[in-house]
């Protein structure tokens, strides 16, 4: 085993700068000591998480789930995947916390407290799909940067909070408002107090839509500091970036929101389809709206070995965007043939929908993969093979399968 | 946690002689960063261990984890196209003539394996399932 110190003063100077502040007499401090600032909380116990979550990323945090962590059919805050740009805001003042709508497009701006949004308005609760725009980058070849998603950056939780087009009905909009894009308390990764991490948004049509909310409870709890407490964004269906967490301001644009994370390669795909690789020009990229159909088998976890003649159980979540999911079907040889899982219906509109059915014919001894493809309410299925490539590697909707042995 | 250490730093930087006088007091019961190298890899970071490695540490690691690095695989152009983009966008300094050792590690070290259109399956944990 070979070791090797190499902790310099240059190292020291790094850390001062994670610090924000300048290490003072840092040159005394003595090799192989961190600094206590430094030292990695536990994030299972921070954010309440499983302990099967995997830890992409420590700063900013991004944790994602395993396709068997996300068998329950609403999903608790344990399995729920955390995707941020910056840094969790700190010391939340829920009794202060206010939100205020401005932007060329509204009537008036106007600014409610907290408490005000949740008197005067009535309060929804839906159960809405959040899956990450990059949910499966990990996949695509050339490989995309940015955090290397496999399957489990996708949630489906109830979400109660208010419609934000009552919200915007109280204030009045006018007739060019195109677009809403938010702000929030998080912090830029350079701690440049002038610079958003991320500041998305979604087109009118999307935010007066009934599902589309202004949430403060997840799963009838209060939203977990790590999900967005005390205010969020929910536009279920859309890529989990528009749904933005810890926000006190939205702008009501008269042109698409240009924030932080709505340009260049950000959460955009090529307008036209482009050979793997490819270079892009930045105007002949379009902002990804609805995610596709896309489907996942929650149980059994891959790798099971059943005895031959004993039948499976199967089972998952499906979902597709704005549309609903029509179809689910499973293959056990490869894609040669297909056959139809039990599919119900969604809970309400955006929300996954769980599928199951019982395998019985393994033929004999050896090797499979249970594969799952699911099919849209317009008829478009998913791809066994990734989808078209895109510079940043979204919207990888390509099957889900899972390892099965019968010994 | 981090507001105990900024109380402690204060403290320190108001009291210097705490430092001076009695170095040892200040570090004890404190997990120490691994800043050793173990098979290959810098353990406190995950790095590959490698030539450029300090430079990649100093620079790479102030704003984000050493994770975003180690789990992306980029060819030398990609890099740089990387590092630019943060240049533009997200605060990140002019490398100077340590750029070239930087980009040259992370060519080296975290460079793209063709993939294909799709994977086979790997590190299955086979169990018997209880039906």
């Amino acid at each position: 085993m070979k070791r090797r110190s190499f902790i310099t003063k240059g190292t020291l100077s790094a850390f001062g700068g994670i610090l924000g502040a300048e290490i003072v007499f840092g040159h005394k401090i003595p090799l192989g000591y961190r600094p206590l600032a430094l030292q990695d909380p536990d994030p299972f116990k921070l954010f309440d998480k499983d302990v099967g979550m995997t830890v992409l990323n420590n700063k900013p945090w991004n944790i994602e789930a395993k396709a068997h962590l996300l068998d329950d059919k609403v999903t608790p805050n344990k399995f729920m995947f955390i995707r941020n740009n910056g840094l969790i805001p700190e010391n939340i003042d829920v009794k202060n916390w206010s939100l205020t709508f401005d932007g060329e497009s509204v009537q008036k701006s106007k600014t409610y407290s907290l408490s005000e949004l949740k008197s005067k308005f009535k309060h929804y609760t839906y159960q809405l799909t959040l899956e990450c725009g990059g949910n499966g980058r990990s996949e695509f070849n050339p490989p995309a940067k940015g955090n290397q998603w496999t399957v489990g950056a996708v949630s489906c939780a109830n979400w109660t909070g208010i419609r934000l087009k009552d919200v915007l009905e109280d204030i009045g909009i006018k007739s060019d408002a195109v677009y809403i894009g938010y702000h929030a308390a998080d912090r830029h990764l350079s701690l440049n107090p002038e610079k958003e991490p991320i500041s998305r948004g979604v087109p009118i049509a999307k935010a007066l839509q009934d599902e589309t909310l202004l949430a403060f409870k997840m799963n009838g709890e209060d939203i977990p500091l790590a999900h967005g407490h005390p205010l969020r964004l929910i536009a279920g269906g859309w890529p989990a970036s528009t749904s933005g967490k810890w926000i006190n301001r939205i702008s009501i644009r008269n042109k698409v929101h240009d924030g932080a994370k709505m340009n260049g390669t950000s959460y955009r795909v090529p307008c036209e389809s482009v050979a793997p690789g490819e270079k892009v020009a930045d105007e002949d990229m379009c902002i990804i709206e609805s995610m596709p159909i896309k489907s996942l088998i929650t149980y059994p976890k891959s790798g099971a070995m059943i005895k031959k003649g004993a039948p499976l159980d199967i089972r998952g979540h499906a979902w597709a965007g704005e549309l609903e999911v029509s179809k689910m079907e499973y293959s056990i040889d490869f894609g040669a043939t297909w056959d139809d899982c039990t599919l119900e219906k969604p809970t309400n509109r955006l929300a996954w929908q769980h599928f199951s059915v019982k395998i019985s014919n393994f033929p004999k001894k050896g090797y499979y993969e249970v594969w799952a493809r699911a099919t849209d309410s317009k008829g478009a299925g998913q791809p066994m093979l990734l989808p078209g490539w895109n510079p940043k590697g979204y919207l990888n909707n390509a099957c889900h399968r899972i390892a099965i042995k019968v010994i | 946690m981090i507001g105990i250490a900024v109380f402690g730093f204060l403290y320190i930087a108001l009291n210097p002689s705490v430092l001076s006088k009695k170095p040892e007091e200040t570090v004890v019961d404190v997990p120490e960063i691994t800043s050793e190298i173990e098979n290959g890899i810098h353990v406190a970071t995950g790095f590959v261990d490698g030539d450029g490695l300090t430079e990649v540490i100093q620079n790479c690691t102030n704003c984000h984890s050493a994770k975003l690095v180690t789990q992306n695989r980029m060819s030398k152009e990609g890099w740089i196209a990387t590092i630019r983009w943060m240049q533009e966008t997200q605060n990140l300094w002019d490398l100077g003539d340590q750029e070239e050792n930087i980009v040259n590690y992370l060519a080296t070290n975290y460079a793209p394996q063709k993939k294909g259109r799709r994977e086979a399956l790997t590190n299955i944990e086979w169990y018997v399932l209880k039906q």
